[in-house]
């Protein structure tokens, strides 16, 4: 009897809450700590870029007017999901041998634990980062935070699903929408959080998953006009200038985090990753005046 | 009389943002009135006093000496300023004092005014309030100062306070012994109001029942707040409104807590950029004071010698 | 074209014809008209000035001078250095050395000079109000009633700020930024200084501010306070100039964060210069904002509205209501009164205290409006403009506005910067919205409208940082200030406003 040939999945995108290929018809191989192709992920072009940007944009509205209460329990959904399938993520955040067994399965549990943080922000940012303000004259004055529209995100290689949740909750929680590149060395996790997001009840396009290589695609992120802002971390140098200079297009919202050489340990710095000021880059503050009188 | 009042009747007036009118109101008293401009504006607001006394000790003597200085504000004017100042524009009585008041003012052009209507608060029958009218226009009365059914008004029957407002014009309207011409000013009672959207719905009610030349006024002066610089621009604008909608033209008289002749230019400031040149005349626009004239001469004479006045200075009426 | 009166009477007489024999129209001319008030308190003025650097005034280094006009006379005020590459060299490294002290200095102590800033700013409230408008030109009941009292409330409120800041990043510890490069326009000229270095200093930065080309005297008179106060040398250096040292300033290496209020031109450039610095950046840019105003608002107060969202300081206002939406149902009577409105805007001698509508701040700026004003012609636009009669010298505009403007056209568009208002009518809520969001700009909005629940729901969906409810153009220190979109990011005044002057964790 001849070896059974293993059905060798080729991952798609998830742009719009579907599982589109690519564009380009371009593919990269994902490897295995030996060598051997263990899958395929799409190979993300700027036409698929763009086909998620306008998917983010037409979803954008309606997350955003949904009550905080319900996106919050839509998180909580996800984070539900997630650790439906712990030994999955798990196995595909090590799937490219980089990351140990144990190693995997707390970062897992670490991308489970952010989501529900954020769930629980959902409608409690507003009351942090807004407020009243006591102007003089007869006037009610106050300040309450708005997403800023649609968010790129571009995901560090390392942590492949810890770097995604931590980026990717803040920015939604508050009625964002995100189109992410996912992990270059490792987009495996990012690909079956794509079907976890396809069936949790978050609305199609909220989340908008590209995989592909950063230096093909980021000079897109800054540059495209409808995207409002963009969160990054583990980036190079020169992506992070590429990424800042897209301010210069539409005045983009640039936050690059900055958490030094070991990336995995400051993403599981849960004080300083599930804090309200990690939503704020990515909130307006809108001030109201109204005259107060009968 | 005519069939029982609307009680519901659709109110179209619009309705104003009291913070926005009282900050354009404010910004009338930060125009700064100097050297010609002073001069010319401080005999203008004399020019358009109502010099008024509605106490209950009032008596005639009180009403003659009044009378007498409306005529001549200031009798020495000739010697100390060399020139004569104008008279007021009229005397303002209770209707038992109007007879003492026509006499002192015969022949001078100043009109008498009277209040009426069962004048301050208007607590009368209807019937007793024409009469109350009529016996002041037979009396001798040119001007007839009512009030509104603020009653009526404040619990919403509209329809009330138009139609006794229109009874009383029809008084007005049959004129004086002689076809003397009689002119109605309609109290609002602006302090019992309240609110500014009150006061817009009022003036446009009694705009609409009364005549060309007829006026709206703001208060008795025995509520307070009196007249505001808020509450007469929310007036002024019903009457350019008015005036540019139906070509109906209507005079305004603020009354009430108007002491300083300072006041008296921001209140003439105000008619000027809200109305316009052709309400700056006392035909159109009247300040309803007791103090207020004293002050102008105050100023008039301080202007003209460079020395302040003593109290005295001027006769006490 | 119709006459303005003819058009009046069509306009507001809706139901009935005008009495008899009356034209229902208003007329403004002079039966009694104020006499000239000007503000006779005289002010000095040196004829040159230097550079505020480490505490003192130093001449240019070798850039030379420029002048600066009085734009209602154009007679020149005073010369100033032009900054170079070396002085603002000098300055930032005066900044440098000073912000370890100063952001070490117990919070309190720290507040207490930011108050007798305040302090000695109410006390020479007249001169810098004076000072302003001539160097400026806007009128001086605006520079007297608006700009100086709010600088010096703007003092006020972040000297508080400063031993408080913990509370108000709950939960992270704020650390100053360090050494702050400045840029500031020329409309506001100390007001906009005011809101760059009081929480820049609240929050333990140095600053290196530069004041616009065209209008650097109050700020270079701020710099006496400081020394009167005995703020610590090289806390705040000032150094005038043009786009040169504002170039010098962005790129300086020891700068830790630029914040820019001006053009969004200029801003992009200063973006693109930033980016991969690791420098913070704040901006606060222009703006096209919409005013609505809906069939059922207070007119006469709306009215008001559009005459302080687009007339005052000349519509040199970066938050102007250059856009006015109007419902249909209503846009005859609010075209008919605000053309009667406009009769009554003085226009002149900005130091006359009766004037409401001041110079243009440059010839340049002039030429700009100009320009707009060709254009709107070109494309078949109607312009109102007021019946004012303008000054022989000097730079001037009357109060103006374009009628039966769509979206498409220019004046609709672009930010002019100048009393030009462009007025567009609209017949439902959800048009209104879509109308008004449709710019690249976000700077402010205002709408009109006496129902509550509308007016919350139309706040909700306009992308503007600030939205004014039956109001506009009403500022706070305590009211954050700043925009969406391309209007810039990072807000100015209010606890947001602190944000930009802290690193929290995370942040480079």
């Amino acid at each position: 009897m001849s070896e059974r040939l293993s059905v060798l999945k080729t991952y798609k995108l998830f742009i719009g809450g579907k599982f589109p290929r690519t564009e380009s018809g371009r593919s990269i191989k994902v490897a295995d700590a030996s060598g051997s192709v263990v899958a395929h992920t799409c190979r993300s072009s700027r036409k698929d870029l763009r086909n998620a940007v306008e998917a983010a944009e037409k979803a954008q509205p309606g997350w955003a007017s949904a009550n905080a209460y319900l996106r919050g329990q839509i998180l909580y959904r996800m984070a539900e999901m997630l650790e439906g399938k712990r030994d999955e993520l798990a196995a595909a955040i090590s799937i490219t041998g980089k990351v140990g067994k144990d190693a995997a399965l707390a970062e897992m549990d670490a991308s489970v634990d952010r989501l529900v943080a954020f769930a629980g922000w959902a409608d409690k940012y507003p009351q942090i980062l807004g407020c009243h303000n006591p102007v003089t004259g007869p006037y009610y004055n106050f300040s309450v935070p708005e997403p800023t529209g649609v968010v790129g995100v571009v995901c560090p290689d390392e942590p492949s699903l810890l770097g995604l949740v931590s980026l990717v909750a803040p920015v939604i929680c508050s009625g964002n929408a995100v189109v992410l590149l996912a992990s270059e060395t490792n987009p495996i996790p990012a690909c079956v959080l794509a079907e976890v997001l396809a069936t949790c009840d978050l609305p199609g396009g909220v989340v908008n998953i590209l995989t592909g290589l950063r230096d093909e695609l980021v000079e897109h992120f800054a540059t495209h006009r409808a995207i409002a802002g963009v969160f990054a971390a583990g980036v190079s140098d020169e992506h992070r200038t590429a990424l800042e200079a897209g301010a210069a297009e539409n005045m983009k919202r640039v936050q690059v985090l900055d958490l030094g050489p070991d990336l995995a340990a400051g993403f599981a710095d849960d004080s300083a990753m599930e804090s309200p000021w990690v939503i704020e880059p990515f909130v307006e503050t809108k001030t109201i005046w109204h005259p107060v009188s009968s | 009389m005519a069939a029982s009042p609307t009680v519901f009747q659709a109110v179209n007036s619009p309705t104003i943002n009291r913070v926005s009118a009282d900050a354009r109101a404010a910004s009338f008293t930060t125009r700064s009135i100097k050297t010609t401009a002073k001069d010319a504006g401080l005999r203008l607001a004399l020019s358009m006093v109502d010099l008024t006394t509605l106490e209950g000790k009032d008596s005639p003597e009180k009403v003659r000496s009044l009378c007498a200085k409306a005529r001549r504000p200031m009798p020495d004017d000739e010697r100390v300023l060399g020139e004569r100042l104008p008279s007021v524009a009229a005397v303002c009585v209770y209707p038992s004092m109007v007879p003492v008041a026509a006499e002192a003012l015969g022949g001078s052009g100043i009109n008498v005014a009277s209040v009426a209507t069962g004048f301050p608060s208007g607590q009368y029958p209807l019937d007793v309030r024409l009469r109350d009218t009529a016996k002041a226009i037979a009396d001798g009365a040119d001007e007839i100062d009512m009030v509104i059914n603020r009653g009526a008004f404040l619990s919403g029957k509209y329809g009330i306070v138009a139609e006794e407002i229109a009874e009383v014009t029809a008084v007005c309207a049959q004129g004086g012994p002689g076809g003397r011409e009689v002119h109605l000013k309609v109290i609002l009672e602006t302090g019992e109001l309240e609110t500014y959207d009150n006061v817009r719905r009022a003036s446009d009610l009694a705009i609409a029942q009364i005549r060309d030349g007829d006026f709206i006024k703001t208060s008795t002066g025995k509520v307070s707040p009196a007249a505001t610089m808020g509450v007469t621009l929310v007036m002024l604008e019903a009457i350019r409104d008015a005036w540019l909608r139906d070509g109906k033209r209507i005079g305004m008289k603020p009354a009430g807590g108007i002491r300083t002749a300072k006041q008296s230019l921001h209140y003439l400031a105000m008619v000027k950029e809200t109305l316009g040149d052709a309400w700056l005349s006392p035909d159109w626009f009247r300040f309803g004071a007791s103090s207020l004239a004293d002050d102008i001469l105050r100023q008039i004479v301080r202007r003209k010698t460079g020395r302040y006045t003593a109290g005295y200075d001027f006769g006490v009426a | 074209m119709t006459t303005f009166q003819e058009q009046d009477a069509a306009a507001v007489t809706k139901t009935s014809a005008a009495g008899p024999g009356r034209s229902p129209a208003l007329e403004f001319a002079s039966a009694w008209d104020y006499a000239p008030a000007p503000e006779t308190t005289k002010v000095e003025i040196a004829d040159s000035h230097g550079h505020y650097i480490g505490g003192t005034f130093v001449g240019a280094a070798k850039g030379g001078t420029l002048d600066t006009l009085n734009p209602a006379n154009e007679q020149k005020l005073s010369t100033f250095a032009r900054g170079t590459v070396a002085d603002i060299d000098a300055a930032v490294n005066a900044a440098r050395e000073a912000q370890p002290k100063w952001a070490a200095l117990p919070a309190k102590e720290r507040g207490k000079y930011l108050f007798r800033i305040a302090r000695r700013l109410q006390e020479r409230a007249r001169e810098f109000a004076i000072l302003e408008t001539m160097d400026n030109g806007k009128p001086i009941k605006e520079s007297r009633d608006v700009d100086i009292p709010l600088v010096a409330a703007h003092f006020f409120y972040h000297a508080g700020w400063c031993d408080k800041l913990k509370y108000a990043f709950g939960g992270a510890e704020p650390t100053p930024v360090g050494v702050c490069g400045q840029i500031i326009p020329w409309n506001f000229p100390l007001l906009m200084a005011a809101w760059k270095l009081a929480p820049a200093l609240a929050c333990g930065n140095t600053c290196v501010l530069k004041p616009a080309e065209t209008t650097p005297l109050t700020a270079l008179r701020l710099g006496e306070i400081f020394d009167e106060i005995g703020l610590p040398p090289g806390v705040v250096n000032i150094v005038t100039g043009d786009g040169e040292a504002g170039s010098a300033l962005v790129e300086h290496a020891g700068v830790d964060k630029v914040a820019f209020t001006g053009s969004t031109e200029v801003g992009k450039k200063i973006a693109r210069a930033v980016a991969g610095t690791g420098k913070k950046l704040t901006l606060e840019l222009g703006g096209k904002s919409p005013n609505i105003i809906f069939d059922d608002a207070s007119i006469d107060q709306a009215v008001e509205g559009i005459v302080s969202g687009i007339y005052f300081n000349q519509g040199h206002v970066c938050c102007a209501g250059s856009r006015l939406f109007v419902q249909e149902g209503v846009a005859d009577e609010v075209i008919a009164k605000l053309k009667i409105r406009l009769q009554s805007l003085r226009v002149g001698d900005p130091l006359d205290k009766n004037t409401d509508v001041g110079a243009i701040n440059s010839r340049p700026q002039l030429e700009t409006i100009a320009k707009y004003f060709d254009i709107a012609r070109d494309e078949g636009l109607d312009v109102f403009e007021s019946s004012c009669e303008l000054p022989s010298i000097g730079y001037w505009c009357k109060p103006s506005f374009f009628t039966g403007v769509q979206a498409s056209h220019t004046v609709a568009r672009e930010e002019i910067f100048g009393p030009v208002l462009a007025v567009l009518t609209f017949r439902t809520p959800e048009e209104a919205i879509t109308r008004a969001n449709n710019s690249p700009y976000g700077l402010a909005a205002g709408v009109w409208t006496d129902k509550g629940s509308k007016i919350f729901e139309i706040a909700g969906q306009l992308k503007a940082g600030i939205v004014w409810l039956n109001t506009y153009n009403r500022f706070d220190p305590a009211s954050p200030f700043g925009g969406y979109k391309e209007s810039g990011f990072g807000r100015e005044g209010g606890m947001q406003g602190l944000r930009g002057y802290v690193k929290l964790g995370g942040d480079r």
